[in-house]
């Protein structure tokens, strides 16, 4: 299926239906679009899109999706001119149309949570919108009128009850007419009372059904433009567009951690009391087998040294840990001849004087430790003995960490950190773990609020 | 003419209503029947008419090219086959099986071209030639029912398990009509062992084969094989609205009042044991085991008891075995829900005997059945070829008459055919088509207009 010609319906004229429309997405917008707009809409919408699959991985019920998804297309999307939505909502889904049609597996991840997004934005639409979009859609449903529902409740009612779990809360009281002929899975199984060759769709069916109809059109889509880009846009555009779209489906969107903020900073005699109450698996280990061997491989010195460094360490601090731990091993000079230049590299003073940013989960997860090595995240490369070990000396309990082992198995390593965070330091972490930094300070403000707020807290360094 | 054979070494030979001898005809097929059959009896007028949907008219919107796009095969002697035939009119159709004597005639679906020619069409690789009709069928065959009768078994049938089928259309055609809101509905005496069921409507016809299958799936409870113990599982706290109404109205009635008596389900401990395997309760079947061992005299009907037995074990609440709230109903389901042959409702290219031939086995013309009177069908009295052409003969000679059958048992089977379906059928496939060429006139007048 072509990416097909314009579509001539318009939504409804009156002001409050034109916000609450849910595009279709058919056709790219012959809008104009500034360069930076091009970027920052994307971005935006990547939020709300990564919110939703983070909300998805934690297991959230529907009726918390329904509200997260709100949430966060009011404080992403959002916008004071309605008209302004709707275009920041077209051209920001055909951008990270551009960023995720190249693979598979980033169609795939593009496919299902733009499903979702769509699934939620569709149930809070009008009843009158509803009908337009299927409409739209070329779905054939008309709405079973109250008089006519009467008559056949029971018998909806009795299938409601002879395909949902026993303990259905609400039984769904709108119901679509819709020719048997277009719903052959519902027949198929049973699933719907049938009278006269219509089939009565309930509200949570119908919404499946569009559902799919919108997947199928938005997966085509994305195969189409793959196409595109390989063939004609990728070349066309590699001063312009290209490398922003190129960055924009590895980007981590949370605060960098660059710029340390000030209440933060940490000294090195703070150093041995904050690893062990503020700091995340991955870098505790880092520490522990630095203090340890008194050494630490590259991939292993770039991880903690950065998140020192976002961690509030000064330069000279820095130095000063590093050396006193390897000058055990390989001697004050060697030290100062091999490994204090990096340091310094990392923190700007060096080279192309680039101030490097501490990494975050995403990049950590995704790195693939050697012999030898102890960078990573540990909780896709710990064996489980090793990591239930592990997470016990930090104070997980034997309840969460059965929740945590859970999050593992299912390859939700940052989830999995999250609910450690959350054990160890007794309250919710809501916004969940992106970043080892996020985790430190999270957990400083933490400290900093159980302790008397006139300052004596543990972690605070010098000033 | 050749002489056949019958198997009691009895040779006969009738030509044009003079019988030579006076032995007692076989009941057996025979090819000099099947020839005089054809000569005198098949329909050809009446399934043309209905193969042609009101295409042989002389509307502006006929087409007369559709029924050549339709494909009959026929199975000749020694079990030759000869697919993709066609006809542009009654004339050929009837000469052509005439002549060629087909043990059997099947009919196929309605091609995008006339699949005589589908070769020509077959080196575009455009998928050219493709079924775009078909009427939804489908096919019982009570041999399928075979873990479930005890009274035949195989090719056999007799008026103790034909309510088998009987079920079946009682089931199937009021789902057809009051689900489905199909009404052209034709069924038909296999000739043997079970019944075929054509659904004619035009939206029947342009059914895709997801479609078939969807209906053929909303259709199927049973789902066993040999090696199952249970082979009927109802899950869910209550049932679907039309197994519900299948079993009140249909299913409950059969087996209580008919099958539990004619098949002797509980009467021997072979028998009873199958009932039990399908109980998933242990305590609940080794107290029934032990009432039942024990044999005792009653004037009751020994099946009777046992039932009712079982029934009060299951429904006390005595026993709270999950998956035992339905074992009753899985129980009848079992032994009377309707089999369907799957295969044969799915696809469209799938060929079905037609109605009015003979079936070689038996001899037995396949009749229709009139559905809201199955109750009566019986299949050891629909005519065979023998008996029809006595009830020819006795006629005497007469001027030849168009309408032969009227003086044999055939009559009332093809004056059903016409009032009860064909008559009904053609009208409302010339009201589709008038309204459907006036809708389109409609359109591009008002396309033309500025």
């Amino acid at each position: 299926m072509e990416i097909v010609k314009p579509k001539l319906k318009k939504p409804p004229t009156s002001a409050n239906d034109a916000a609450s429309t849910l595009p279709l997405y058919c056709s790219a917008p012959s809008l104009e679009v500034r360069l930076e707009d091009f970027e920052l809409y994307a971005i935006d919408r990547l939020r709300v899109l990564k919110g939703i699959s983070d909300g998805l991985s934690r297991g959230k019920q529907p009726e918390e999706m329904e509200k997260l998804v709100d949430d966060l297309w009011k404080e992403h999307m959002g916008y004071p001119l309605r008209s302004e939505v709707t275009n920041k909502d077209i051209i920001s889904h055909f951008v990270l149309r551009l960023v995720y049609c190249r693979t598979e597996e980033l169609r795939k991840w593009f496919l299902s949570n733009e499903i979702v997004l769509f699934r939620y934005r569709f149930l809070i639409l009008s009843h009158e919108a509803q009908r337009l979009l299927m409409a739209e859609l070329d779905l054939p449903y008309k709405p079973v009128t109250t008089a006519e529902f009467e008559g056949v409740k029971e018998k909806l009612h009795l299938v409601a009850r002879s395909i949902g779990p026993p303990k259905l809360t609400e039984f769904d009281t709108i119901f679509y007419k819709v020719p048997f002929e277009e719903v052959p899975e519902l027949v198929a199984g049973r699933r719907v009372f049938i009278y006269k060759g219509y089939a009565y769709v309930a509200m949570k069916q119908v919404v499946s059904l569009v559902a799919t109809q919108f997947r199928g059109l938005l997966s085509k889509a994305l195969v189409l433009t793959n196409r595109k880009w390989t063939s004609t846009i990728r070349e066309q555009e590699k001063d312009r567009l290209t490398p922003i779209v190129e960055a924009l489906c590895t980007s981590y969107l949370g605060p960098d951690y660059s710029q340390p903020k000030e209440f933060a900073e940490v000294s090195i005699k703070d150093i041995d009391q904050v690893a062990k109450s503020s700091f995340p698996l991955c870098m505790r280990h880092l520490f522990e087998k630095l203090r340890e061997d008194h050494h630490l491989k590259h991939g292993g010195r770039m991880q903690l040294g950065l998140f020192l460094k976002g961690v509030g360490l000064k330069l000279d601090d820095a130095l000063a840990f590093w050396k006193a731990e390897f000058s055990q091993k390989v001697g004050a000079e060697r030290f100062d001849k091999e490994y204090a230049y990096s340091i310094r590299h990392n923190y700007g003073r060096e080279g192309k004087r680039t101030d490097y940013t501490p990494y975050s989960c995403q990049k950590i997860i995704s790195s693939n430790p050697g012999v030898g090595d102890h960078h990573g995240c540990p909780y896709r490369h710990f064996s489980e003995e090793n990591l239930k070990a592990a997470l016990s000396k930090m104070g997980v309990n034997s309840g969460a960490l059965e929740n945590v082992m859970d999050k593992v198995r299912n390859r939700h390593y940052q989830l999995a950190c999250t609910l450690t965070f959350e054990s160890i330091h007794g309250s919710s972490n809501d916004a969940g773990i992106n970043h080892p930094n996020q985790y430190f300070s999270d957990s400083h403000e933490i400290f900093k609020s159980k302790n008397n707020p006139s300052g004596q807290g543990e972690a605070l360094g010098d000033r | 003419m050749a002489i056949e054979e019958s198997e009691n070494g009895r040779e006969d030979v009738l030509i044009d209503g003079q019988k030579h001898g006076n032995v007692a005809v076989p009941d057996e097929f025979n090819v000099n029947y099947l020839k005089l059959y054809y000569a005198k009896l098949f329909p050809y007028a009446d399934m043309f008419k209905w193969m042609s949907y009101g295409n042989d008219g002389k509307h502006p919107a006929c087409d007369k090219y559709y029924i050549g796009r339709r494909e009959f095969s026929f199975t000749l002697e020694n079990d030759i086959y000869v697919r993709y035939q066609s006809f542009n009119n009654v004339v050929q159709f009837e000469n052509s099986i005439k002549e060629k004597c087909p043990f059997k005639i099947d009919i196929g679906p309605v091609y995008s071209v006339d699949p005589a020619k589908k070769n020509a069409y077959a080196q575009s690789g455009d998928n050219v030639f493709t079924p775009v009709e078909r009427e939804l069928i489908f096919d019982i065959d009570i041999s399928d029912y075979d873990d479930v009768r005890y009274c035949c078994s195989g090719a056999d049938v007799c008026l103790e398990c034909w309510p088998l089928m009987t079920i079946a259309i009682k089931v199937i055609d009021t789902a057809l009509r009051d689900d489905f809101g199909f009404k052209h509905i034709l069924w038909v005496y296999s000739g043997r062992r079970g019944v075929h069921c054509w659904v004619c409507d035009g939206k029947a016809r342009r059914l895709t084969n997801e479609q078939r299958a969807a209906i053929a799936d909303y259709f199927r409870v049973y789902k066993g094989n040999e090696n199952s113990s249970k082979k009927v599982s109802l899950t869910g706290p209550v049932l679907h609205p039309f197994l519900v109404r299948s079993y009140s109205e249909v299913l409950e009635h059969f087996f209580e009042t008919r099958l539990l008596l004619s098949q002797n389900i509980f009467s021997t401990e072979d028998r009873y044991e199958k009932i039990l395997e399908m109980i998933p309760d242990t305590s609940a079947t080794s107290d029934l085991r032990g009432k039942w061992q024990t044999k005792r005299g009653s004037k009751e009907d020994i099946n009777v008891v046992r039932w009712e037995q079982l029934k009060n074990t299951l429904q006390s609440g005595k026993y709270k075995a999950t998956g035992l709230r339905r074992c009753v109903e899985e129980i009848v389901f079992s032994f009377t829900y309707p089999r369907l042959d799957m295969e044969v409702s799915r696809h469209m290219n799938h060929l079905l005997k037609a109605p009015f031939c003979v079936h070689p086995k038996t001899g037995r013309v396949c009749v229709p059945i009139d559905p809201d009177h199955c109750d009566e069908f019986d299949p050891t009295a629909v005519p065979t070829l023998s008996q029809l052409f006595e009830e020819l003969n006795m006629g005497g000679t007469r001027a030849y008459d168009d309408n032969e059958w009227d003086r044999t048992s055939l009559g009332e089977s093809i004056s059903f055919f016409r009032s009860s379906f064909l008559q009904p059928l053609l009208k409302s496939c010339k009201e589709e088509m008038e309204s459907s060429y006036n809708a389109k006139l409609q359109q591009s007048k008002s396309s033309l207009s500025w």
